[in-house]
């Protein structure tokens, strides 16, 4: 027997000390306050340099203000608009469209993209038509919508859905593609097959690059409305699009401007929200740097 | 003593005509229960191959193979935890694989990991655990499948020697109290001494037994002991000549 015998209180105590030194300390974070101002002043200075510029082209006199007016002008009639409770309705309209849109297309894109990963014969046939449909404008979808449907909300659901689902579709499959080889073969040693090695791996596996798919989605989508918006007024339904329509035939430009203002901040905030989403699956997951 | 992996004048190819590759060629190999064996060879020999094909992800081309135990269980050099699962959720979803009712499976798995002395740590995300402690989880999955027979293939060559040499101690004691059979593949000859019962020494292209070496140094062995270097020193020895021959 060699001299020095391995008791079992030895290596448990060998074990986990080894286990807290090569767990790290958690990285001291600072405080709340701190950290919420060294993420938000780059992006105060970004607008404040943005509504300096406007204002200095304003200022320049290169066209009228009934045309271009300025700053103060705009944000105090964007002002008085969010005090009126008949443009909240119009955002209200013009949002219930965007998610039942967006949503028909997660639930399409989702089906279709399972489909062809799953099935070759199906993806050799529209693979390449998947990504095809998604680098067509979707402005492009409105004539022939309009002839199937009129001026209807079917109209401009059609080309929402039809921007959006491919992109769904398509994170799907590269999700389902690029699950590591090594989780495959786990899955197999631990004898997943058919329904199960889809459940318990390949639909978790393939979930960051959904996620991907759903923004780039939301995007399409998005983009879709606006312009559905625009050229599709239903009567009766005043959403954000069809006001701003409104106001350019009124000549209001101020209007206008706070429409594109009003616009851009939905998109901020949606967008806001998907990086919540990625960034807690990123963190639950261990992909962050730290 | 019952034989519970024999592979008989196995060949397995890869191809098929002129394009053909010849990863084994004809070995053939006993492992008794309770046995530790360790395949050592250098690259190119097979040994994951011999690996895949025992546990069943692969098929043989030529020979026979058979397998006498309840289930077998195979660990990569990676853990491959599932990130989307918590720890305990890892072993836990090898249990309900098994057909583990759900009000069983939880207590099962915290037994499991207190097996790998990860008692604690049920609730971690995989990404919180170092790499040693994540092969441990591995192997509380492993061992979650009801295996007796564990096919180990390079499971410690991504770590530090510190870690590796304490998961050493770790995993013959887990052999020892959990009755396993072990195939366990490595690189290292000093582990492969270290470890095993018994050092298969495989050629490279195409892979054949070359030699079996029988270990027969008491246990616990220590890694630094004169008796496992002076060993390891052969074999390595043994192995050279056979790279050697692949020269020009």
């Amino acid at each position: 027997m060699p001299a020095e015998v391995i008791t079992d209180d030895k290596t448990a105590d060998e074990v986990s000390g080894l286990d807290a030194l090569e767990l790290a300390p958690r990285p001291d974070r600072g405080d709340r306050g701190r950290r919420i101002w060294n993420s938000a002043w780059p992006k105060l200075l970004a607008v404040a340099i943005a509504i300096a510029a406007w204002q200095l082209v304003v200022l320049s006199e290169w066209k009228p203000t009934y045309v271009l007016p300025g700053p103060v002008d705009v944000f105090a009639d964007l002002k008085e608009l969010a005090t009126t409770p008949d443009f909240w309705d119009g955002v209200r309209l013009t949002l219930t469209r965007a998610f039942t849109g967006f949503l028909l297309a997660v639930a399409i894109g989702t089906v279709i993209g399972a489909a062809v990963s799953r099935f070759a014969p199906l993806r050799a046939a529209i693979g390449s038509l998947i990504t095809g449909l998604q680098t067509m404008p979707s402005i492009m979808w409105f004539p022939l919508a309009i002839l199937l449907f009129q001026l209807s909300e079917s109209a401009i659901m059609f080309v929402v859905v039809i921007g959006a689902a491919p992109s769904v579709a398509n994170g799907l499959i590269s999700g389902i593609d690029y699950v590591p080889r090594t989780w495959l073969r786990v899955g197999q040693v631990l004898g997943m097959k058919g329904l199960s090695k889809y459940r318990h791996l390949i639909l978790p596996a393939s979930l960051p690059s959904f996620i991907s798919g759903l923004k780039q989605g939301w995007a399409f989508s998005w983009r879709s409305l606006m312009a559905g918006e625009l050229l599709v007024i239903v009567p009766g339904a005043l959403s954000v699009g069809a006001r701003m329509q409104n106001a350019r035939d009124l000549h209001e430009a101020s209007l206008v401007i706070s429409y594109i203002i009003v616009v851009l901040i939905i998109g901020i905030l949606i967008d806001i929200l998907f990086n919540t989403a990625d960034n807690a699956l990123r963190k639950r997951w261990g992909l962050t740097g730290n | 003593m019952s034989t519970v992996v024999r592979i008989d004048d196995v060949t397995k190819k890869y191809g098929s005509g002129s394009n053909a590759l010849l990863a084994l060629d004809h070995v053939s190999l006993t492992v008794d229960k309770g046995e530790f064996v360790c395949l050592l060879g250098a690259s190119g020999c097979g040994k994951s191959t011999l690996l895949s094909l025992v546990a069943g992800l692969d098929r043989i081309s030529g020979g026979t193979l058979e397998i006498n135990g309840k289930h077998v269980a195979l660990m990569f050099q990676e853990a491959a935890l599932f990130p989307w699962l918590s720890v305990s959720g890892n072993v836990e979803l090898a249990l309900r694989l098994q057909g583990v009712g759900r009000a069983d499976r939880r207590k099962r798995a915290g037994e499991l990991l207190e097996i790998v002395r990860l008692g604690g740590f049920g609730g971690k995300r995989p990404h919180e655990l170092s790499g040693g402690m994540r092969q441990r989880v591995a192997l509380a999955r492993a061992l979650a499948q009801n295996a007796d027979i564990l096919l180990m293939d390079e499971p410690f060559g991504a770590l530090d020697a510190m870690t590796r040499d304490i998961l050493h101690d770790e995993l013959e004691r887990i052999w020892r109290e959990q009755e396993l059979t072990v195939l366990f593949v490595t690189h290292n000859v000093r582990e492969a001494v270290r470890l095993g019962d018994r050092v298969v020494l495989l050629s490279s292209r195409p892979g054949r037994v070359l030699e079996d070496f029988k270990i027969d140094h008491p246990r616990p062995r220590r890694i630094d002991s004169t008796e496992v270097a002076a060993q390891a020193a052969e074999i390595t020895d043994r192995l050279r000549a056979e790279v050697a021959r692949h020269a020009s």
